[in-house]
């Protein structure tokens, strides 16, 4: 059982250490061209639509600037933020959000992920688990040869007559 | 016995990606679905760079064709100008207005620009870009067909040329007939 258990010990060790080091790029808040918490909030789900991956809170561009003035004045309205993401969503699309919904097909976006690092590390804990026992097997095959049972029984007699002579 | 190895089968690990770029190379790129079309069109009340109002409400039971552009638009606004001229003078006796919106633009560049190519349909800045996102609109230029009850029926991404204005307006007027 401890033998199995080693190489998922040394895969956990890894994936720690690999968490612990990206845990402070984690923690930094992230840069912000929004003051108020709450417009914040709604920009932050939403796509800039001209740039690639940044959110409408923090494009500098032009149309995201705008996109945050319509965002402010429907939250100044009365819209809660809920409603001004689905103004968005009504007019692109569910593209315009950052994070997919989660129904539907959308579940594959989110699963996957998960699903494909679960099997990766399954197939490297298999690989591992193969490699170490093959080298086990080389190593025991070469330092304790197996003794053939005819030279054993030979090695039992000489060494009873050597004691039968003292 | 001898276990049968299936490595013949790793090659077919490609399949699945080979499957999407002949997808992806099939695809239109310049078909962007737009959750707007059948959807009643945005209304909108702009003030044109001649001065007089532009409300797309005033076109009501006439086709429309309203195009995004920008003066910094290179080279698509500039290719598409005179299609939309011509185009604008060849089927305005048939009742078709074509509404020009210009987004994140300078006036006086947008003016050069409308002066360069002697565009006599009504231009507006969109100021605050509310009519941009109200039309869902990703960059320029983008161009709507509007039909007589007000509906967006088609949405073409890039330079519009004679074909594209022609079989998407022909296809709105027969429908009114």
């Amino acid at each position: 059982m401890i033998d199995r258990a080693q190489p998922l010990g040394v895969l956990t060790a890894l994936l720690l250490i690999v968490l612990a080091a990206a845990a402070p790029a984690l923690a930094q808040p992230p840069a912000t061209n929004v003051e108020d918490p709450r417009l914040y909030d709604v920009a932050s789900q939403l796509r800039c639509v001209v740039c690639q991956n940044l959110s409408v809170a923090d494009s500098p561009s032009e149309m995201a600037q705008q996109m945050r003035a319509i965002v402010r004045d429907r939250l100044a309205a009365g819209e809660t933020p809920e409603q001004v993401i689905q103004y968005f969503v009504d007019k692109y699309g569910e593209w315009i959000l950052l994070a997919p919904r989660r129904h539907g097909f959308n579940w594959l976006v989110w699963v996957a992920p998960f699903a494909a690092l679960a099997l990766g590390l399954l197939l490297f804990a298999i690989v591992v688990r193969r490699w170490t026992r093959r080298r086990r097997a080389h190593v025991a095959a070469t330092v304790a040869p197996a003794i053939d049972p005819a030279m054993r029984e030979r090695i039992r007699r000489e060494l009873e007559l050597e004691e039968g002579d003292r | 016995m001898k276990r049968r190895s299936l490595h013949w089968l790793i090659p077919f690990a490609a399949l699945p990606v080979l499957a999407l770029l002949a997808y992806g190379f099939r695809v239109n790129h310049r078909d962007i679905p737009s959750p707007l079309v059948n959807r009643p069109a945005g209304t909108f009340a702009l003030t044109s760079y001649s001065g007089e109002a532009m409300r797309l409400e005033a076109y009501r039971g006439r086709v429309v064709v309203v195009n995004f552009w920008a003066s910094w638009c290179m080279p698509a606004c500039y290719e598409e100008a005179p299609v939309l001229e011509r185009n604008w003078r060849a089927y305005r006796e048939k009742g078709v207005m074509v509404l020009g919106v210009d987004i994140q633009d300078k006036p006086e560049a947008a003016r050069k620009f409308i002066d360069q190519f002697s565009l006599t349909f009504p231009n507006a800045l969109d100021p605050s870009g509310k009519v941009s996102v109200d039309y869902g609109v990703y960059g320029v230029p983008e161009t709507f067909f509007i039909d007589a009850r007000g509906n967006i029926r088609a949405k073409h991404v890039g330079a519009v040329t004679d074909d594209v204005f022609r079989r998407e307006v022909d296809r709105l007027l027969a429908e009114r007939g």
